[in-house]
């Protein structure tokens, strides 16, 4: 009997401690955040801060407040402007650039920013023999591979030789890769200057512990307008869901990469929903060398038979719009507005599939579980497949983990599959065709044309509009190459990703960029 | 006893050699290299070459283990290269919280389930043991990652009593009640299923030992029930409870993972799933055998306590 007294006092007596802590809490406290500190609730831990060793948009939002390239992007676009470089000449012949430094700009730590900081940058990254190479890797430095030397000709003034005409060179030093570390930085720090960031952009770095928080400070000394807000923090916060816990209980204040299912969750008024449309192109890799897709109708065939509208709206929720074509829509001057996607028409697909004798073909699609701007592979990779049969395919998926997918997929589909997912965020409308359709760029020659698509006028469109430097005729050759591109279907071209977030009604002046790497210098929080 | 702590230590090398081989072998053979993690979609032949020479992963695989087994011994665990940073740092920093938590929710689970057995073996087929039977069912079959949501919904997002993930707040925080609010849930949480399944054990475990004819002398001269129960009875049930905590520990330490990424607890569970995703070798390696070690040392303490308890078994 007595067993049963105690036990009965105890959970009394537990049950009162527990209401004790858990009402006596400091209730509200957990979910005030300060003011004029904004909270950034990032989808990852970032790998690194130093720009030359990174590759994950979610590191470049965090990097793009505290370095400056010599370009940058122009807010709402993806067109190079003057940003640590006031002006640049161009030669002739397109392989030398020659730009003029802004005067009067110090890095965090005080030391200047000048023609010997930029040479120092390139030479780090490109010159295997620098003293400070081995802070590498380096892996996305094949952006400048065309980049010959680099030379200082005067304190403020810097001289690019390239060895060969490559348009797309200013809008890659407006990419992270090109942003500026402070050389002394560099040397003090070596290969932890990642964890050490000095730039000269408008917030300095203050602290980053693991897997918490990256705290980033007003730099009060900017060389332009200061920013608006005291601090940023940036909390990694991998789980979506967690991250939608957070954004709702008033834990962080902009949160990236919302769900498409929890969007509806923010339609009050206490938050604003921002959608902006990027550089981003989700395609089905088609393999033209062997096969039921070597036969173009069939190619086209698949265009027509796959319902896009639907896997924007219904699998996406409408956070993509269908593609027309190779080109995103956001690279707004090389983008040809006379494409209309290939509307959903499965009779004209089986008419097709007909005449090409293709009825009944057996198809095997590779798809991912998930990846860099793959979305939701999987169930879009169901609803492809469901469309697919329904002109009369026999699809079989075959799905990967993302690292195990790019193994099988880059090195070519011959002899593997018929088709597969992929999808690409560019900083110019040169990156991806270039890489991934021309004939030069089959997978034995180190590109990415892992569906073998070959076409001799859209080599040398692509050829032609990477060596001119003048603008106009660059976007006259990109909307011919997606003219091509288009009707002969090396790729069934399925959605153009809105980038989304959300901000709660405590924060002012936000504003998604195309690039999908905002800078927050505007941002204000109350 | 100090013999029989030596042997089981010496025992413990061949397991943690095992374990590096092991480690070394998965990571090694599945498919997808660091450079390919690295490069994403820019991964082509020429760019992956250069990469995996600056990781020094051009060497044949026997080369690289030893290499690899060399430096450890040596204190040298190497570089993370997705982190940029020592993976020793990292993995003793993760670990630290990952002690925290496991080791709250371990100490939840222990005390919590052993006194629902005791209580339930104490009152058989009675209202109490009904009542902690049904919920210790639910505890078991509840998985950890869905009852860590739900508790987010309900204490951070809807009644605002506990703060939703992290284990510090960001600003104004760092002392110890500011810890606790961030521990009560996911502790709770992840411990939920250890402690049904201790509880289930304790009870039969107490069932068994309250049958013996030495419990029913000790009734018989008038020794109290509360007495009989928690002083003879316990004690010789712990034997067999013991390595059940044991055992429990172990599924407690993994079972972070996932309470890990629910709550974003800076822990080494999610910093191993990172690390396999992004092909982190030295990281994965290192972090794994860091954790191997720790449970293997966590057993022998395990098998020490229990031939403390039981002199039957030989020391």
């Amino acid at each position: 009997m007595k067993l049963v007294t105690w036990t009965r006092r105890g959970l009394a007596a537990f049950a009162i401690g527990a209401v004790l802590a858990l009402g006596g809490a400091p209730a509200p406290t957990s979910a005030q955040t300060p003011e004029d500190v904004l909270i950034v609730g990032q989808i990852a831990e970032p790998k690194s801060l130093d720009p030359a060793a990174v590759t994950a948009v979610n590191d470049f939002r965090i990097l793009v407040n505290l370095y400056e390239g010599l370009t940058r992007y122009k807010a709402g676009t993806l067109q190079p402007e003057p940003a640590l470089a006031t002006e640049w000449e161009i030669s002739e012949d397109g392989t030398v650039y020659t730009f003029t430094l802004r005067e009067g700009v110090t890095f965090h730590d005080g030391t200047p920013f000048n023609a010997e900081a930029v040479k120092f940058n390139f030479d780090r990254m490109l010159n295997e023999d620098h003293p400070y190479h081995d802070t590498g890797p380096f892996p996305l430095s094949f952006f400048f591979g065309s980049v010959e030397k680099t030379e200082v000709i005067d304190d403020m003034t810097v001289k690019f030789t390239l060895n060969a005409p490559y348009a797309p060179f200013l809008s890659n030093l407006a990419y992270p890769t090109g942003l500026i570390v402070s050389p002394a930085a560099v040397k003090a720090h070596g290969e932890d200057v990642g964890r050490n960031p000095v730039g000269t952009g408008p917030f300095k770095f203050v602290e980053w512990k693991s897997n918490e928080r990256v705290v980033v400070d007003r730099h009060e000394d900017y060389w332009g307008e200061n920013a608006a807000s005291q601090a940023i923090v940036f909390r990694p916060i991998t789980d979506a869901n967690t991250r939608v816990a957070e954004m709702l209980a008033g834990g962080i204040d902009l949160m990236v990469e919302v769900p498409p299912t929890s969007l509806g969750q923010f339609q009050g008024d206490g938050y604003t929903v921002h959608e902006q449309a990027g550089p981003h192109v989700w395609f089905l890799i088609l393999n033209a060398k062997e096969g039921p897709f070597a036969d173009k109708r069939v190619r086209q065939a698949a265009n027509y038979a796959i319902d896009k509208e639907a896997i924007a709206n219904d699998v996406l929720e409408g956070t993509a719009t269908v593609a027309a074509g190779p080109t995103p829509p956001a690279f707004a001057w090389a983008y040809n507005e006379d494409l209309d996607p290939y509307p959903h028409d499965p009779d004209k697909a089986r008419e097709l599939i007909k005449a090409a004798g293709a009825e009944g073909a057996e198809l095997t699609f590779y798809v991912t579980e998930g990846g860099s701007g793959m979305l939701d592979p999987v169930p879009m990779g169901t609803a492809i497949q469901a469309d697919l049969e329904a002109v009369g395919f026999d699809v079989t998926i075959e799905t990967y983990e993302w690292n195990t997918f790019l193994g099988e997929v880059n090195p070519g589909l011959e002899g593997k599959a018929d088709m597969a997912e992929m999808a690409w965020m560019t900083n110019d409308p040169d990156t991806l065709p270039y890489l991934a359709l021309r004939s030069e760029a089959w997978p034995d020659k180190g590109g990415f044309n892992s569906g073998y698509y070959a076409n001799e006028e859209v080599d040398r469109l692509l050829e032609a509009a990477r060596t001119a430097t003048d603008q106009a005729e660059r976007a006259r050759l990109y909307k011919e190459m997606q003219v091509i591109v288009q009707e002969e279907a090396p790729w069934v071209f399925v959605a153009n990703w809105k980038q989304n977030a959300v901000t709660n009604d405590r924060v002012e002046d936000f504003r998604l960029a195309p690039s999908f790497f905002p800078r927050l210098t505007d941002v204000k929080k109350n | 006893m100090g013999g029989y702590i030596l042997k089981r230590l010496i025992s413990a090398v061949p397991v943690l050699l095992g374990i590096t081989i092991i480690v070394f072998l998965i990571m090694s053979l599945i498919p997808g290299d660091p450079a390919t993690a690295i490069l994403g979609s820019y991964a082509t032949p020429e760019n992956v070459e250069k990469i995996n020479r600056d990781l020094g992963l051009d060497k044949p695989m026997v080369q690289r283990y030893f290499i690899w087994l060399g430096n450890m011994l040596q204190g040298d665990f190497g570089r993370s290269y997705s982190l940029n940073r020592p993976v020793i740092n990292e993995v003793l920093e993760r670990f630290n919280a990952t002690l925290i938590l496991a080791g709250t929710s371990f100490v939840l689970c222990s005390v919590m389930g052993v006194l629902a057995g005791v209580v339930s073996a104490a009152r058989q087929y009675g209202l109490a043991d009904k009542a902690i039977t049904f919920t210790v069912l639910i505890g078991i079959s509840v998985p950890s990652f869905f009852l860590g949501m739900m508790m987010i919904l309900l204490f951070a997002v809807n009644l605002k009593w506990l703060p939703v993930s992290g284990m510090y707040a960001i600003y104004g925080g760092g002392d110890l009640p500011d810890l606790v609010s961030h521990l009560i849930m996911p502790a709770l949480a992840l411990s939920a299923v250890a402690t049904g399944v201790i509880a289930r054990l304790s009870r039969s475990a107490m069932l068994e030992v309250l049958r013996q004819d030495y419990i029913r002398t000790a009734r018989a001269k008038g020794v109290p029930e509360r007495r009989v129960v928690m002083g003879h009875a316990l004690r010789a049930a712990m034997v067999s409870i013991i390595p059940v905590l044991g055992i429990q520990a172990g599924f407690v330490l993994s079972g972070s993972v996932y309470i890990e990424i629910v709550f974003q607890w800076p822990g080494v569970g999610r910093m191993l799933v990172d690390a396999i995703l992004t092909r982190d070798l030295l990281l994965v390696q290192g972090g794994v055998v860091f954790v191997a070690a720790c449970y293997v040392i966590f057993n022998i303490m395990v098998d020490v306590a229990q031939s403390l308890l039981d002199p039957r078994i030989k020391t």
